[in-house]
């Protein structure tokens, strides 16, 4: 039986669709042309219209689920025993999500509810003998595999930045869908939602990461780290060593430990590029690094490698991107 | 306090894992060590078991030679092990790994289950809330911070823009991150301790199960292929001066279209 495919569009502070979510609807959109089989999308909040209509853009068809527990209680549990019911009563064959915390939980809870198997961290996805093939990368991008489902049906998370979003020329409709009722998964409350300052968008979406590591020395030095990322649209990243010394919130830490991003370009400053921080990076298209070290690790495999000062370089990239803009 | 902590013993992360042409970690080409984000977990149960009183049971599915690197785990304070390992659990899936996981749950005594965000190998992130879902436990993921009192806890869940305060029963499962803090090194008492630890196995029978029903021969994925990704071309090294060397970046990332 040939079902069609599900994609989850996830809900961005402030109301809007979350970039992953734009990339998998592309994705899903490509491979439901090549499989010969309808894509519908799905987003489930308190307030899930904006985010809908956003994904319509990429999506012939969206549902709109207004779920007010969603609101101040932890999303996942709230909403995935009515998004499993509703799944196998629509008979749908395959969801696709982003690999994003929340996409996480959700991929989790569902494969249980539903008994299906899940491939994750999709950086590419086709369509091949009645199913989707899955691409990842594996032991942080020294080796990519392809894995299929065994069965007819399958959850899949995507990593951000694994295609670029395309839209449709002409935007597809929403309509406002209830779930079936379904047994609850116990209630996690949410007291508080609390904002830190400094907290920037998601560093796994972003297309530009300015890191800073060890070499940063100090608060002080992310300030530089920042400036250079204002300057370029980009977002901070960094080391264990700077997150674990407390010049930088655990959210901004790339590696084995932190976040796995691929963003088109990753500038580190002061970065040695030990084998725990090139594994959350080195699927970047382009890396560029400035460091004091010539025998720094990541020379070895950045792109472009300043063998320099980041404390004069960084500025002086600053100057050079200001004076070219005029 | 009971704490269970989900553990993988997994590859070492040196640049030299491999996998075998059935897809599989190759567990020869690399020694084994305990999860990275496994460890901040234990360090997080133990922490609250010194504070408050109780024990740390680790939990792991792995092969038969397990025990070693569940032994390093114990170093550092819990109080047992208890390893599910059977053959017919060799190319498990991820829905696999949950329902044994689940089922080795429901037979031990706990208030609380940590486990890691992830594993350096598997990297999916997902097992720990289909274990919540399966055994209809309260699930709070991406602690940055755990606080268990009266009969509940609360834990600070790291969010794009800050942090979320979650609140919820116990017993509960609760996803550590590093935020909560490095994991201690085992002391030389603490490895000589650990020697004498009881490390119980379990085979899926003991658990109930069969390999009609989790294991390599119902895995709901496979692997169909590998390859290397193409090479990066070589690393142009500039040495210039600041201003000159800003420029060569510059022009570097616009001939990238980048800016």
């Amino acid at each position: 039986m040939a079902g069609e495919l599900l994609v989850i569009g996830e809900i961005q502070s402030g109301g809007g669709l979350a970039r992953v979510s734009a990339e998998v609807a592309t994705i899903a959109r490509r491979i439901g042309e090549r499989a010969g089989r309808p894509v519908e999308g799905i987003v489930i909040g308190a307030d899930p219209g904006r985010a809908a209509s956003e994904l319509v853009g990429y999506l012939p068809f969206s549902h709109a689920v207004s779920e007010p527990e969603a609101a101040d209680h932890a999303a996942a549990a709230a909403v995935a025993p009515g998004l499993a019911a509703l799944i196998a009563q629509r008979g749908l064959s395959h969801v696709l999500v982003g690999a994003s915390p929340d996409g996480r939980d959700l991929a989790g809870m569902l494969s249980a509810l539903l008994g299906w198997g899940v491939l994750v961290n999709a950086i590419d996805v086709g369509w091949e003998g009645g199913g989707p093939t899955v691409e990842m990368s594996v032991f942080g991008g020294r080796l990519l595999t392809s894995s299929t489902f065994a069965g007819e049906h399958g959850i899949v998370t995507v990593r951000p930045n694994a295609v670029v979003a395309e839209p449709l020329a002409e935007a597809g409709r929403v309509v406002e869908t209830v779930l079936p009722a379904a047994a609850a998964l116990p209630a996690v409350n949410v007291v508080q939602r609390v904002a830190e300052a400094g907290a920037a968008a998601p560093i796994e979406e972003a297309r530009i990461i300015v890191a800073g590591g060890r070499g940063v020395a100090g608060p002080v030095g992310f300030g530089i780290v920042q400036e250079l990322a204002d300057e370029l649209k980009g977002a901070v990243g960094a080391t264990r060593a700077a997150v674990d010394a407390g010049w930088i919130p655990y959210a901004h830490q790339i590696g084995q430990t932190g976040k796995i991003v691929k963003p088109a370009l990753y500038l580190a400053l002061g970065i040695s590029g030990a084998i725990q921080h090139k594994v959350g990076m080195q699927t970047a298209e382009t890396i560029v690094a400035v460091n004091r070290d010539a025998d720094a690790p990541i020379g070895e495999y950045a792109d472009l490698f300043v063998v320099g000062d980041l404390f004069a370089v960084a500025p002086a990239i600053v100057a050079e991107l200001r004076a070219r803009r005029g | 306090m009971r704490i269970v902590v989900l553990m993988k013993p997994v590859p070492d992360t040196t640049g030299q894992e491999r996998l075998l042409p059935d897809g599989r970690v190759d567990r020869a080409a690399s020694a084994a060590v305990v999860n990275a984000n496994d460890e901040y977990a234990i360090e997080a149960a133990l922490k609250l078991t010194e504070a408050a009183g109780g024990e740390v049971t680790l939990l792991a599915m792995a092969p038969a030679n397990a025990p070693e690197t569940m032994r390093k785990a114990l170093a550092m304070g819990a109080t047992r092990g208890v390893l599910v390992t059977d053959p017919a659990l060799e190319g498990s899936c991820t829905l696999s790994t949950t329902r044994v996981l689940a089922a080795a749950l429901r037979g031990l005594e706990y208030d609380l289950i940590l486990a890691g965000a992830d594993t350096s190998d598997g990297g999916g992130g997902i097992v720990a809330a289909g274990i919540a879902t399966l055994l209809g436990l309260p699930y709070l993921s991406y602690a940055a911070k755990v606080e268990p009192a009266d009969g509940r806890v609360r834990v600070h869940r790291i969010s794009p823009t800050g942090y979320d305060i979650l609140d919820a029963p116990l017993p509960a499962l609760v996803v550590a991150t590093q935020a909560l803090g490095e994991p201690r090194y085992p002391s030389l008492k603490g490895i000589m301790a650990a020697r004498s630890r009881e490390i119980a196995t379990r085979s899926l029978s003991d658990l109930g199960l069969d390999g009609s029903q989790v294991g390599g021969a119902v895995a709901t994925t496979r692997l169909t292929g590998s390859r290397a990704p193409a090479a990066r071309e070589a690393t142009v090294v500039v040495r210039e001066a600041p201003a000159e060397a800003a420029r060569w970046v510059v022009d570097f990332l616009a001939a990238r279209r980048i800016i």
